[in-house]
């Protein structure tokens, strides 16, 4: 069995849930290390529990927000000095930006996006969508080094509960080449890329002020709004709501898709989520098709009910 | 000063894709092939850079002459030239990047414009592994841009929000829909686009690290339930969410 680096990210310094989900994969492939960049970082004790033999913090002021310069180096040069001949990001916006800058510097191979593994330890294949998700491939990466990133809610976090000692690692010559200055949240808003629940809508809404009906929904069941292309194209929601082939891919637990017929590209981009519901008054409509119970009705008579209903059972 | 576009050749996005007689790639019937969506964001932007600080845009492409469609789509837009770097056989990022980079140091540009991702292998890498190769800087995903002399304000999109990055030339910007709104070729551009040269050259040689050992389609679901034609089908739905799927 090899030495398996993880990439342990962080947002104000608190660890995110798919490097939890991270860790615990990387087990298969050997002695796991996990490694975070960061200013302060808190709770890193706890990364044993998921599997990390080695928890280091590589530490500095400059850390504090994202820096694509300077974690890329300082990661990349640690994981040059570790040995470690498997490297794991998760395929977040931070993870997609870090790992081909980390791969380049490590002269190795990746595959990004990885939804499983086929066999263990560093001869493991991996598997991933292509054409956002019409196709998969089976890859297998030829370098000395393997880097992948892993599709977030796709592998399952486990902890035995246990902590251990975080190994901390000023850093001291950081490129601050490039950096993030400032960070604009979107209001009060969970991202589709994240949510674990997603309540999108789609043309059958008929106009973007029927939007409260869904984002309604979405409240009730502590979701995150998604849509279609269509309804993106027409200025009624933001690109960043976007699902689908040229919007987001996604696997939520639930998928609830509101007057949303189902055109190739959102399927793509969502038919991995593991329970889909359809309601769409065109019986014919495709996304029948991949939906796990569907209702053939009107968007606008179905929603508040539904709402309402969910209301209830939350409030039990 | 020049600025490079790369862009690449990759099937409509409306495009049903089957898997092909060698279980690697993709079945080429009946498949339609377009300009990478995000690459139009990348030329426009490109374009819109050339009229505010001046410059040339050279567009970019490894592959087939089939390429070559997409090259003179980006011309027609008012791109000034072309090099399309050829390769007949499959190339994966990272082989796709070295060749970038090498162009791109021949020509000596310092502003060079990727779409975020193309959509086909979804890889989105290519943009930063050609930055990292050249050691120039790297802002992906990007929805605003303004630079300034040698200084680059960049804000990308992440989760839940963007981030504001500052950096300086040479730089790689990937192009994210939401940077601009991507000018239509007018008649005259191309008309024009069929005189401008593309000039053609091997790729710089490059090994893969990355093998494709089969393709395949998602397993067809199971056909699901309809729960229901009106409101009262709202008690059952959410009990088998409840029961049956346990989501809520």
């Amino acid at each position: 069995m090899g030495k398996v680096l993880v990439f342990v990210e962080q947002r104000n310094n608190v660890v995110k849930k798919a490097s939890y989900e991270a860790v615990t994969a990387a087990k298969k492939f050997g002695e796991v290390e996990a490694v975070c960049t960061g200013a302060n970082v808190e709770g890193l004790d706890a990364l044993a529990g998921y599997g990390a033999t080695k928890v280091t913090h590589l530490k500095s002021a400059d850390f504090e927000n994202y820096t694509p310069s300077g974690y890329a180096k300082a990661f990349a040069d640690y994981a040059k000095d570790s040995g470690a001949e498997v490297v794991l990001f998760s395929n977040t916006a931070m993870g997609k930006d870090l790992a081909p800058r980390v791969a380049v510097k490590l002269n190795a191979g990746l595959a990004v996006d990885v939804v499983s593994f086929n066999g263990d330890g560093v001869e493991a294949t991996a598997v991933r969508p292509v054409y956002a998700g019409k196709a998969l491939v089976e890859v297998k990466v030829n370098s000395a080094v393997k880097v992948y990133t892993l599709r977030p809610n796709t592998f399952a976090a486990e902890t035995d509960g246990s902590k251990g000692d975080v190994n901390v690692v000023e850093v001291s010559d950081v490129d601050l080449g490039s950096k993030v200055v400032e960070i604009k949240k979107s209001e009060g808003k969970l991202d589709v890329a994240e949510a674990d629940v997603i309540v999108s809508g789609g043309r059958g809404l008929k106009g973007p002020e029927h939007f409260n009906l869904v984002e309604a929904l979405a409240d009730s069941l502590g979701a995150a709004v998604g849509a279609s292309r269509a309804v993106v194209d027409a200025g009624w929601r933001p690109h960043s709501e976007q699902v689908g082939q040229t919007g987001k891919t996604v696997s939520p637990s639930l998928y609830v898709a509101v007057g949303i017929s189902g055109a190739i590209q959102h399927l793509a981009g969502m038919r991995s989520s593991k329970y889909i519901v359809a309601i769409n008054k065109d019986k014919d409509a495709p996304i029948f098709q991949v939906a796990d119970y569907g209702i053939v009705a009107d968007a606008f008579e179905i929603l508040p009910e539904l709402t309402n209903e969910i209301k209830k059972i939350k409030a039990e | 000063m020049k600025i490079v576009v790369c862009v690449s050749h990759v099937p409509d996005t409306a495009t049903k894709i089957n898997v092909g007689s060698d279980g690697k790639t993709i079945d080429q019937n009946g498949v339609t092939y377009v300009v990478n969506p995000y690459d139009e964001f990348a030329i426009e932007e490109a374009l819109k850079t050339k009229e505010k600080s001046g410059g040339e845009v050279v567009i970019v492409s490894v592959g087939t002459d089939k390429n070559k469609d997409t090259i003179r789509k980006a011309l027609a837009m008012g791109a000034d030239s072309a090099v399309l770097l050829k390769d007949e056989n499959y190339r994966d990022s990272f082989a796709v990047a070295k060749a970038l980079a090498e162009e791109i140091k021949a020509q000596d540009a310092r502003i060079i414009f990727f779409g975020k991702q193309s959509v086909d292998y979804d890889n989105s890498i290519t943009g930063q592994m050609t930055a990292e190769m050249l050691g120039y800087n790297c802002v992906t995903v990007v929805v605003r841009l303004e630079i300034d002399g040698d200084k680059v304000t960049a804000e990308r999109e992440i989760e839940g929000g963007k981030e504001v990055v500052e950096t300086s030339l040479p730089v790689v910007i990937t192009a994210q829909k939401g940077l601009n709104e991507p000018r239509y070729a007018s008649l005259k551009g191309i008309m024009q686009a069929k005189k401008k040269k593309i000039e053609e050259k091997d790729a710089a040689a490059a090994d893969n690290n990355l093998e494709i050992v089969k393709m395949f389609k998602p397993a067809p679901k199971a056909p699901g339930k309809i729960v229901g034609e009106d409101v009262s089908a709202v008690p059952e739905l959410v009990r088998l969410l409840r029961e049956e799927a346990k989501v809520i």
